[in-house]
């Protein structure tokens, strides 16, 4: 049967070029004159530049210009493209070279162009900047306080902007009134994404027509050349074409304009060259986005029994010394609007601040906002759990939203409402699949023997695909653009399909599953679809891949092409059959008349007369072509029950997972194995949060954890075999039942882990604990609770 | 990860190699190259010329020779962890230097080059001293041998004078001896935070000879004195590993060094917990 195809484990068609190392990498781009730039980056983490001497790098031989901020005034900074909705943002973003001062390590103040890198690098030593170095702050609560150090002439406080969700009196009535109240501060730490490749960006500019070429390493092509061009240039937007080759994974800061997307093209228009840049992973380490870094207090209310009443949440949100792309969006939009988590909460109020700090830029990282939120939920439901004394799976299933209640409006989602889902049935496969009752047994027993074990949950939602655009767009969430996907799909002549796509991939395996999509719905074989994406020229305007959109937007934008693709197949095979049109079909890839099968065309046959064009119905075009621009009704909400059981040694802090169980519901799946990977993936990166990765600076604002010897990613040791489960509820929201996939370990995973040590440490009187929970600090708290036992 | 720029020869022998970096007060022998190439890599080690010597045939081969084995200072990790003689004669080597970096590195990496650079969270030193290693080392007025005990001065700092190479790394044959090394690995690096080896000789249960190095903790490997005379004598039952653990602790205080993630304190008591590891890792118990 065709149609399995889609469902079917197929084998990544991206696969074997990345296997081989055919895929072509930035790295890989070699231009015919290609000169080399290489960017100075502010030592200080807050200082005013006084001055800044280039002569002696301009003088060292190979070195094609050196040039300052200065030579860039009339640049505009890069816009603020996602402000928080509703609200004043006092805007402050990076020049492509700052000019008069510096507010994080690693800011860009000048470039160096040269025949190579190396006498690049060089040159940089040669250049005296004339620092005057100004105090700093790096805690995000400590710059709102009176006296700290203000990083921008418009932002009092260092505040980018205030934001609220909820209704805080009646919140304060139900606190007030509830059976219950649990307070805790909870730290979300600063993570660097760390892609594989680092950023990179080549460009090329030609005077005679005055257009730019740029290949850089984004998860956006269309987006970048609408910002650099309509925002930061001025220039129209068809005199800029950007290329993504193949990227070597982004994790979210790959969306974002940075200053080098716009310098390279600059540099190039002023030496005639085409300039590349190619980030280092030190540079990467200091200049590229960062994620999480949330200071935030909870009181949550309960009832006796275990019900929720209701959840107070106040988050300071680091967003670094100025704005990255979409910054203010990520701790407002996709993180207060998602605190109600899988439960009925009726009365949540959440107030965020968005701080400047002397910290590098911080912006979406995988998960974006939902883990912040899915971490303070589930911690919160947690701390109901033990101050109650109740099973934490009794609390979940207790405030449960449940099947029935779909279309579930959570309030705060300003009038979005959950999609569909039934959260006991997942958590009802995972808990069967961990075997819960033997499992507290054996707690038990370890108790006994002294020894810590523990078991963590996280009943998580989330939210992708996020749309519509007039409900994210600027008057509603603030969101400067729409948020629609679109799709071509072309039947060439010799039934051959080629679909171009807005969406752009750089891991999560498009060719295939689109393939699979457009192999299912005709009835052709995958390999006779090829997709096409991640270059301006030649695909229509898209809005990029990240918040695991592509699937559920754009994806959907090539199957609503591929029914108007059929409708129209389908009226021509009924003429090739001199039949009506009512009375065919389209099935397994044939127009057949309707109870004889035999009678038939082919879909190569219908798309070879559609291009041909002797012999088409009255008024009907050549070809089979469609285009499709897709703007989802609402968002859709995946949803599962991750399991984490940990044991944690008491002599040295090391926590061991022992088993790792996630039963995640992503609608329906177009290809299980990738979203499989995305899981793994996923839960790695999560895990790493809770138990070793950690971005972290001195009071300098340096940042200490710089490099990879420091900065501690997951290994592939350092988890057991992941026991992996799906339920299916499709989402109505889309004809393919599609949620999406790319983000749901993340997402999930850290609150399990944090949850299951917690429960571990419980004999101890440990009720929370901050993360990165690495052996040193699990070390300590049992020395202090156990009085160094 | 753009060095400044640098010259490079390819040492024909020992002896040019020598010649040279008497010569040239800025140079750097090139061995394997993995610690020395990430600092260049950095600018944190701008040596102007680089003496080759990764091809030198003698300085390759592993052999025994009488009670000793002989290691040569361009054995790599990987040779040297699957090393029959090293696996039968120093057992604790060969499982250290199956765990030092990654795959790569130990292809690459060399003991010469790894003992000469004394990074303190490596882990050969700490496996060398415990055994009681001899270094050998040639330099433009011959020939000398120095004793691990000795060779290992400070943080990053060796007995080696300016213009000499290791040639050779000896250890006796401890093949009736238990040995283990067991660490504590930073998740980021996976050096070692703290490592210990411990290399006992058994009469039935009685350990009749103990020696204990300790490394990662401290700024360069140590021995344990107080641990060892606990141990020696003793039949390794948990009082005398408690004993020993707190002696080694003790040991240990003066050379401790410690970061954010592992303060000192944390590394120290980790050293008494590792040490009683290593005992039950040589022990198989």
């Amino acid at each position: 049967m065709a149609t399995a195809v889609v469902g079917s484990r197929i084998k990544r068609r991206e696969d074997p070029r990345l296997i081989t190392g055919e895929a072509k990498y930035l790295e890989d781009i070699k231009l015919p004159g290609l000169a080399y730039a290489a960017i100075l980056r502010s030592p200080y983490a807050h200082a005013n530049i006084k001055s800044i001497n280039i002569d002696k790098a301009k003088a060292l031989p190979g070195v094609l210009g050196v040039f300052t901020g200065k030579d860039f005034a009339d640049v505009n900074p890069l816009p603020c493209a996602w402000q928080a909705g509703g609200v004043q943002n006092n805007a402050n973003t990076p020049r492509i070279l700052e000019i008069d001062k510096v507010t994080f390590t690693g800011a860009g103040v000048a470039v160096v162009v040269a025949e190579d890198r190396y006498t690049a690098e060089d040159a940089l030593e040669l250049i005296e900047v004339d620092w005057e170095p100004l105090p700093v702050v790096v805690d995000a609560y400590k710059a709102t306080q009176p006296g700290a150090p203000q990083l921008h002439e418009n932002a009092p406080n260092n505040v980018c902007m205030e934001w609220t969700v909820g209704d805080q009196s009646a919140v304060d009535q139900a606190l007030h009134s509830a059976d219950i109240v649990v307070k805790q501060h909870i730290l979300n730490q600063r993570l660097i994404p760390t892609p594989m490749e680092p950023r990179g960006c080549i460009a090329q500019y030609l005077a005679a027509t005055g257009e730019y070429t740029i290949w850089m390493t984004s998860q956006a092509p269309h987006v970048m050349r609408l910002l650099i061009t309509a925002f930061v240039f001025g220039i129209p937007e068809t005199k800029v074409r950007v290329i993504s080759p193949q990227i070597g994974g982004g994790f979210g800061a790959k969306i974002f304009l940075y200053p080098e997307y716009c310098l390279m093209p600059a540099l190039s228009k002023k030496l005639g060259r085409p300039v590349r840049w190619m980030e280092t992973r030190s540079e990467n380490y200091i200049s590229t986005t960062h994620g999480r870094d949330h200071i935030t207090d909870i009181e949550v209310g309960a009832k006796r029994d275990g019900t929720i009443t209701s959840l107070k949440v106040n988050t300071y949100a680091n967003l670094g010394g100025v704005l990255s792309t979409i910054a203010p969006g990520i701790p407002t939009t996709l993180y207060g609007r998602m605190l109600s988590g899988a439960y009925k909460i009726p009365n949540i109020f959440c107030r965020v601040f968005g701080v400047y700090t002397n910290t590098g830029m911080v912006d979406a990282y995988r998960g974006a906002g939902r883990p912040e939120a899915t971490y303070v939920v589930e911690r919160a439901v947690d701390l109901v759990a033990r101050e109650l004394n109740m099973d934490p799976v009794e609390v979940r299933r207790k405030n449960f939203i449940q099947p029935e209640d779909f279309p579930y409006d959570p309030i705060i989602l300003r009038g979005l409402k959950y999609d569909s889902g039934d959260y006991d049935k997942a958590l009802d496969r995972a808990l069967e699949m961990l075997d819960y009752a033997n499992f507290r047994k054996e707690q038990a027993e370890a108790r006994q023997q002294g020894r810590y074990l523990g078991v963590g949950f996280s009943t998580y939602i989330e939210i992708c695909g996020v749309a519509p655009s007039a409900w994210i767009g600027l008057p509603g969430e603030g969101w400067g653009a729409a948020l629609w996907e679109s799709a071509n799909v072309r039947v060439h002549l010799t039934g051959k399909v080629v679909v171009t796509t807005g969406s752009q991939t750089h891991g999560q395996g498009h060719e295939t599953s689109v393939s699979q999509v457009v192999a299912g719905e005709l009835g052709i074989a995958v390999e006779d679809v090829t997709v096409q994406h991640s270059d301006t020229l030649g695909t229509p305007f898209g809005y990029g891949t990240y918040g695991s959109r592509s699937t559920a937007v754009g994806t959907v934008a090539v199957y609503n092409s591929l029914q108007k693709i059929k409708e129209k197949a389908k009226a021509l095979g009924a003429h090739m059959l001199e039949a009506a049109v009512e009375d065919v079909v389209f099935q397994d890839g044939k127009v057949h008349v309707k109870g004889a099968p035999d009678r038939a065309k082919t879909i190569q046959e219908i798309a070879g007369a559609a291009a041909l064009a002797y012999s088409l119905p009255q008024g009907m075009e050549p070809f089979l072509d469609d285009t499709t621009y897709y703007d989802p009704p609402n968002c859709t909400y995946p949803f599962g029950t991750h399991i984490c059981v940990v044991e944690v040694d008491p002599s040295t802090g090391s926590i061991e997972i022992k088993r790792y169980i996630a039963v995640d519901d992503v609608g329906n799946v177009i290809n299980p194995m990738i979203v499989e990977g995305q899981v793994h993936g996923g839960i790695a990166q999560g895990v790493a949060q809770a138990l070793w990765e950690a971005a972290v600076y001195d009071e300098n604002g340096q940042l200490i954890t710089g490099s990879l010897m420091d900065y501690a990613l997951p290994r592939a040791d350092f988890f057991p075999p992941f026991e992996l489960d799906r339920t299916e509820t499709p989402t109505p929201v889309n004809p393919l039942g599609v949620k999406g996939a790319g983000e749901t370990g993340t997402i999930a995973a850290t609150p399990a882990v944090v949850n299951a040590v917690v429960d571990a440490l419980s004999p101890l009187g440990i009720k929370h604990l901050d993360m990165p929970l690495g052996a040193d600090k699990i070390w300590r708290v049992i020395q202090e609770h156990t009085n160094g036992v | 990860m753009y060095p400044t720029e640098i010259d490079y020869h390819r040492a024909s022998s020992i002896a040019e190699a020598i010649e040279l970096l008497s010569q040239n007060d800025d140079a750097k022998l090139l061995a394997g190259g993995h610690s020395l190439i990430p600092a260049m890599k950095l600018r944190l080690a701008q040596p102007g010329l680089l003496i080759d010597i990764s091809h030198l045939e003698e300085l390759k081969s592993i052999f025994v020779s009488g009670d000793k084995i002989s290691i040569g200072a361009l054995a790599t990790h990987a040779q040297i962890a699957a090393s029959a003689d090293v696996q039968s004669y120093a057992p604790a080597l060969a499982s250290a230097a199956g765990i030092v970096g990654d795959q790569q590195v130990r292809n690459w990496g060399t003991i010469g080059g790894n003992l000469a650079h004394a990074d303190p969270a490596s882990d050969p030193p700490t496996v060398v001293l415990a055994y009681d290693g001899v270094i050998h080392i040639q330099g433009q007025s011959g020939s000398r041998s120095v004793n691990a005990q000795d060779f290992f001065v400070d943080l990053f700092a060796t007995a080696l004078e300016p213009g000499e190479i290791i040639t050779r790394i000896e250890l006796s044959n401890s093949s009736s001896a238990k040995s283990a090394y067991v660490k504590l690995s930073h998740p980021a690096s996976r050096y070692a935070v703290v490592g210990v080896c411990a290399v006992l000789e058994m009469n039935g249960s009685t350990c009749t000879s103990a020696r204990v190095a300790v490394g990662g903790a401290t700024m360069k490997a140590v021995r344990s004195p107080g641990a060892e005379s606990v141990l020696t004598g003793s039949s390794l039952d948990d009082s005398a590993l408690n004993a020993a653990a707190a002696a080694v602790k003790s040991d240990i205080e003066e050379f401790l060094i410690g970061d954010m993630s592992y303060p000192e304190d944390y590394r120290q008591a980790m050293a008494g917990v590792y040490l009683k590891r290593a005992v039950h890792a040589a022990l198989g118990s």
